[in-house]
């Protein structure tokens, strides 16, 4: 069953309330005389028009729409003004039965009076109806729900609020930091000059730890490339549709231990390695780490 | 404020100023029909949707969103700020780019000269700097984020390949800008970094002499460096985030949520 969005539900729920007709969910009480109505309208009804949720609808509708008696006196549920309608409507059906049969004798005249005082239907059922039911078309064959209805915003101004917000966060705090913490630059190149430690740029010190266990075509070339390769692999790899944590508790575990691993190994290339890349504690010897 | 005293001298003034300011040629010209606000801008959603469509820069973005997907709590906008970052980058760097001159000669004495004697010289190149750090960042926590998300999945398997991609270019573009200071921070931190490379199972040294330009860092390693960091690697991101981003509409926006 399609899912009816919440907004039309709404308005089909304040114009039954208007129109004064139960409302489903706030217990309708159902209506004897609209189940008889319905019953009497099986024949000939016209398909009642399709609102999305055939199943769902309350039982009254098929009366409603089409009242086979006057509803009695002391039902406070059909407004006043409908009823008296209703009673205008059939004394003028019933005048206009005899007025169709003079016409019918006036040909052309006909017309005229007929439009006057309501026209009769040329050929009615048993009920008086106009119309015959020919087919029941179901929705599912003509209308094919393809994508659930998702709820949607409009992009400006929720997303790009938000977004031109991050924006200027970002670059007042990019300027601010910029202003206040000077970027390193130490004296000019020199190759005869190697300085103690010599260490990469910190994202590449998780490597350059690698190379103190490893040899270096091991821990520089051969690790972050397959370590790429199994990322980029990964969705191929990965064929568990389901997006749920508790269902992915061994490749989140993997990714956690993943990122770990190459944080320590990152922190440790970062702080923990002194002269001569040796393993030296911050705390005791300082830090060997420039930006 | 003129309007609460009533129409007084000063309301008459603005009055008069504001006829003639609609009825000036700009101002017409500007709000003529076919613009986005003809007539100033109401909140309509007609509006809202001509805003997103009627701007090639906004036009990244569908007229629509999934209402998850505003959520900062989802996406932490780090996606958007890698780019982000990526334009302030580019920004910051075309101005570096006006006072330096890529030769071991030069190269150095030209960031002492931004540094100390260029109207905001020093602000710029460290905004430059702090940005390609952040970036670095920003991107890596990007993929954490979808990973966890499991927002690689089908149908996005593909952008993920090009993330892991982008991400590369991003390490590498953060790489290469590394040695452009020549001074002694740059030059040993390339050495340990292209050392490792030199070390390719079987090509290693053709590698390493491709990269430097010669069999160890000189100046031709600075001017091959200096033409991947500003234009070889920047022109290959740009292409690769163009497809990063017309595949995430094509898959659907991003991903739902848990």
């Amino acid at each position: 069953m399609a899912e009816i969005p919440e907004h039309l539900l709404q308005r089909s729920k304040d114009r039954r309330k208007a129109l004064g007709l139960p409302v489903e969910g706030e217990d309708a009480a159902p209506a004897p005389e609209a189940a008889a109505g319905g019953g009497g309208a099986d024949a000939g009804t016209p398909p009642t028009p399709p609102t999305g949720g055939g199943g769902d609808e309350p039982p009254a509708d098929g009366g409603d729409a089409t009242p086979e008696e006057p509803a009695g006196g002391g039902d406070s549920r059909i407004p006043a003004h409908l009823l008296e309608r209703s009673k205008k409507r059939r004394a003028a059906k019933a005048g206009g039965d005899d007025a169709a049969a003079a016409a019918s004798a006036g040909g052309g005249g006909g017309t005229a009076t007929a439009v006057k005082t309501a026209p009769p239907p040329s050929g009615t059922g048993p009920g008086g109806h106009t119309q015959r039911l020919l087919t029941v078309v179901k929705s599912g064959s003509i209308q094919q729900t393809k994508v659930d209805a998702v709820d949607k915003v409009h992009t400006w101004p929720h997303l790009l609020s938000v977004e031109f917000a991050a924006l200027l966060g970002i670059t007042a705090l990019v300027t601010i930091f910029s202003a206040l913490v000077r970027a390193p630059l130490l004296s000019g190149a020199d190759f005869n000059a190697t300085p103690n430690p010599s260490k990469a740029p910190w994202y590449f010190l998780g490597l350059q730890e690698l190379l103190t266990m490893f040899h270096p075509m091991i821990a520089g070339v051969t690790l972050p490339g397959v370590a790429l390769i199994i990322l980029g692999a990964a969705p191929y790899v990965d064929t568990n549709t389901s997006l749920k944590p508790n269902n992915r508790k061994f490749l989140i575990a993997m990714f956690t231990l993943f990122l770990a691993f190459w944080a320590v190994l990152t922190i440790i290339g970062s702080f923990f390695r002194g002269a001569g890349f040796n393993f030296v504690f911050p705390w005791n010897d300082g830090i060997f780490f420039e930006l | 404020m003129a309007d609460s005293k009533g129409p007084g001298k000063g309301a008459q003034l603005l009055d008069k100023t504001d006829e003639t300011v609609r009825g000036s040629q700009i101002f017409n010209s500007i709000f003529r029909p076919g613009s986005v606000f003809r007539r100033g801008y109401t909140d309509s959603p007609r509006n809202r949707s001509y805003v997103i469509m009627n701007n090639v820069l906004y036009h990244l973005h569908p007229v629509k969103v999934k209402r998850h997907a505003v959520k900062v709590s989802y996406t932490l906008c780090l996606g958007g700020l890698s780019f982000f970052l990526f334009i302030l980058l580019t920004v910051t760097g075309i101005f570096l780019m006006f006072f330096y001159r890529p030769t071991d000669v030069n190269a150095y004495a030209d960031i002492q000269t931004l540094e100390t004697a260029v109207a905001f010289g020093s602000l710029v190149r460290n905004m430059h700097r702090w940005c390609a750090h952040l970036m670095v960042l920003s991107v890596f926590l990007h993929m954490s984020r979808v990973f966890y998300h499991g927002a690689y999945k089908a149908p996005r398997e593909f952008n993920w390949v090009i993330g892991v991609v982008l991400l590369t270019l991003t390490l590498l573009l953060s790489f290469t800008g590394y040695l452009l200071p020549w001074d002694q921070l740059a030059l040993w931190a390339v050495t340990v970094g292209t050392n490792m490379m030199g070390y390719t199972p079987v090509f290693g040294s053709e590698v390493q002499f491709v990269l430097l330009g010669s069999r160890v860092i000189s100046g031709d390693t600075l001017l091959r460096w200096y033409v991947l960091h500003v234009l070889l690697l920047p022109f290959t991101i740009v292409i690769f985030m163009a497809v990063h981003f017309w595949r995430v509409r094509k898959d659907g926006g991003i991903s739902g949520p848990l």
